[in-house]
């Protein structure tokens, strides 16, 4: 046969791996995306003293699907002036960065599209940077006020609290001394803690900034209903929008994969260096057991047939899943590869869905933030905090290695130090404002007396 | 065999996409195409084995530079300019001048082929003796290169100020 | 790593593209996207020559260059809106009010 075939059946011999992750990803996230909508609306209603959607199918459960449907066959309105190809290439662009930054996230110590790059994090930040043209362009395109509104808020928005993570993540990532993801979860499995723990002011910044990162509420007034009728989505219609929006949960299973990642030790179980507590393995799958239990004992008082049937069908799998779990622990199966594949997956989805039940906890519960309070506590607060907090970790990591001070002291010392930085930023910050309306205040006055000035 | 397909496959975008920016009429689709050279230069460096600077690249210019080039297209009106002549007056002597200068080039290259060895397509040690990336230039960037990098971030906060000071709007009262 | 002549051909079909764009193109945005595009070409042949000799120095340049084009592009823009608002036109030919 010609090289270039024997060229292309040698590419596929060695990256068969990675292609079927890669097609994996492009074909489940969306289907994932559907469902955390679903997560999202029934949290919602938990939260509003409500059921959320039940009608279609069990509980709401074929909700996702019903409105992939409907948006498929909704009509495709293109605005008079739009500029076409624009218009058609910016929901690409948004879906297209955030499915590709997921390729490099490690759900599991084996689970990983791109293996091992030598600059996993950052390549995650930078592509899943990139779905902002996604939302400029979009709104530019649109030839609509509220479009292009929307957009600038947007980018700005985006820039900045971008700018805010990154300085967030460096804190972590002085303590893991590596950008490769597999580098990352190893020290915090070498320190014995998880990052949280050793620089909280990072994370609290992170978690702020990704947020904003999102353009999700209490940040999100580029998208908000009532402020720009949805900002630089407003023009657009079925299966475009639906493009923006599966971009944007999937950026949020991103960003959550993150913060997991550095923050939260990743695909580790609690304690995971402490041996005399490895008898916690049995945990994923006794809590999956317990979840198949209490389906079962729920079954009985459902009102409708078929939900009991459906009750009845998640507990078997439930506890199919808790076997699976348990395989690895016991007997034959002892292979330790599993073990930690599949624990590893289970405590990683267990942490990002925990951080992602945060963002919708938040999203529900804080006004909104109006755009000049918004860029003000970008600019004024985490920026500087941020920077403050790089000099916090890296002093303690020096007081640790040169002067050889307990690593705990020298952290929960710069940790205040730094505390007592933000408390003063906070009061800057207050007496910005006061002068600033004072000034407005002053300006005012001096054209109230001649009603003919101004 | 896929270092050459990568190569090719990007140099084709990045010369493609640069033909196709400086011609376009609207400024916006000019973006848009700089947009892809840039991606495609990332991926270039990514076929050099450079990854830190596809990253850097692909945050600083594309997410940073051409945030800001968006920025200023969309607050300039573009449907006044969309209508005007979009090639100066000289640009039959410019292209005259850089057809020189790419005849002189040219020549330039086709001579080094008597240099000793392959000539000007001479190659370099192959990838797997190559130390990770980020961690060689970090260790220059804050050992040899320290005062360049220093001065690289005054000059940056200079032209921060600078851009700041020149794009505020004078807010006087009358 | 493909020959040192490719990238060679290529930095300087960038070049030539982007100091095309900076003569003939009357709208200064285009103009300072075209610098941007020579700023790039040299990145490229800076990174490959880097990769060829082994020395790391070539790609901390193409960096420094990396950061000094967002500075100057920066400024470079801020000077048109400066402009833009004075005169309302972006154009290169129409800036002149230096002229005699």
């Amino acid at each position: 046969m010609s090289p270039a075939t024997q060229a292309l059946l040698e590419f596929l011999r060695s990256w068969w791996v990675e292609l079927l992750s890669g097609v994996v990803i492009v074909a489940i996230v969306p289907l994932v995306a559907g469902y955390v909508v679903l997560v999202e609306r029934k949290v919602m209603a938990d939260m509003q003293a409500r059921l959320g959607p039940m009608r279609v199918g069990p509980h709401g459960l074929l909700q996702p699907i019903a409105d992939a449907l409907k948006l498929l066959i909704k009509e495709d309105i293109i605005p008079d002036n739009a500029d076409k190809l624009i218009f058609w290439l910016a929901p690409v662009i948004s879906m297209t960065a955030a499915l590709t930054s997921m390729g490099a996230i490690a759900f599991g110590p084996s689970f990983q599209v791109a293996r091992d790059i030598n600059v996993g994090l950052l390549f995650i930040i930078g592509i899943s940077s990139l779905g902002l043209f996604g939302i400029v362009l979009g709104g530019w395109a649109s030839n609509s006020h509220y479009s292009i509104m929307g957009a600038i808020r947007s980018m700005a928005q985006l820039v900045s609290y971008e700018t805010a993570a990154g300085l967030a993540l460096i804190s972590g990532l002085l303590l893991a001394g590596t950008l490769r993801i597999h580098g990352i979860v190893e020290a915090q499995e070498q320190y014995g803690v998880w990052f949280i723990f050793l620089a909280p002011i990072a994370f609290f910044i992170y978690v702020v900034a990704s947020i904003a990162e999102i353009n999700r509420a209490p940040f999100d007034l580029p998208e908000a209903d009532s402020e720009l009728v949805a900002g630089y989505m407003t023009e657009y219609s079925g299966f475009r929008w639906s493009l923006y929006f599966l971009g944007e949960y999937a950026n949020m299973i991103v960003v959550a994969s993150v913060a997991t990642t550095l923050f939260l030790g990743g695909w580790l179980r609690p304690f995971a260096s402490v041996r005399w507590l490895s008898w916690l393995d049995v945990l994923p799958a006794l809590v999956t057991q317990a979840v198949g239990v209490y389906c079962l004992i729920r079954a009985g008082k459902q009102p409708v047939a078929v939900q009991t049937k459906f009750m009845w069908a998640v507990a078997l799998a439930c506890f199919a899943l808790a076997a699976i779990l348990a395989a690895p622990l016991v007997g034959p199966f002892r292979w330790r590869f599993l073990m930690r594949g599949l624990h590893g997956a289970f405590w990683f989805l267990l942490k990002v869905g925990a951080y992602i039940y945060l963002f919708m906890w938040l999203r529900f519960t804080l006004p909104r933030y109006r755009f000049d309070q918004l860029m003000g506590l970008g600019w004024y607060i985490l920026i500087p905090l941020g920077i403050i907090n790089i000099f916090g970790v890296g002093i303690a990591m020096i007081l640790e290695s040169e002067y050889g001070w307990n690593r705990w002291l020298a952290l929960v010392v710069t940790t205040l130090v730094t505390l007592g930085a933000a408390f003063f930023l906070l009061h800057l910050n207050e007496k910005r404002k006061a002068a600033a309306s004072s000034a407005i205040a002053v300006a005012k006055e001096a054209v109230a007396g001649d009603i003919y000035a101004g | 065999m896929l270092d050459k397909v990568i190569f090719f496959f990007f140099a084709g975008v990045a010369i493609l996409s640069a033909a196709l920016m400086v011609t376009r009429r609207n400024a916006m689709h000019s973006a848009v195409f700089l947009i892809t050279t840039l991606l495609a230069t990332a991926g270039i460096f990514l076929q050099l084995r450079a990854e830190f600077l596809f990253v850097a690249q692909i945050i600083l210019y594309v997410s940073g530079i051409m945030v800001l080039f968006l920025f200023v297209i969309m607050l300039v009106r573009l449907d006044v300019a969309l209508n005007q002549i979009q090639f100066a007056r000289q640009k039959w002597v410019a292209l005259i001048v850089t057809v020189t200068l790419a005849i002189q080039v040219g020549i330039l290259l086709w001579s080094a082929r008597k240099l000793p060895g392959d000539g000007v397509l001479f190659s370099a040690a192959p990838a797997e003796m190559l130390q990770p990336n980020t961690e060689t230039l970090a260790n220059s960037l804050f050992s040899a290169y320290l005062l360049p990098f220093e001065i690289a971030s005054v000059l940056l906060l200079v032209a921060m100020v600078g851009a700041v000071v020149m794009a505020k709007k004078r807010t006087t009262l009358p | 790593m493909m020959p040192a002549g490719y990238y060679l051909f290529l930095s300087f079909a960038l070049f030539l593209i982007g100091a095309i764009g900076v003569i003939t193109r009357r709208n200064v945005i285009v103009v300072l996207m075209s610098i941007e595009l020579i700023l790039n070409a040299v990145n490229i042949n800076l990174v490959a020559f880097s990769r060829i000799f082994g020395d790391v120095a070539g790609q901390v340049f193409a960096l420094f260059i990396i950061a000094d084009a967002a500075a100057e592009a920066a400024v470079g823009l801020g000077i048109i809106i400066a402009f833009f608002r004075n005169r309302e036109t972006v154009f290169a030919d129409e800036m002149d009010l230096l002229k005699w």
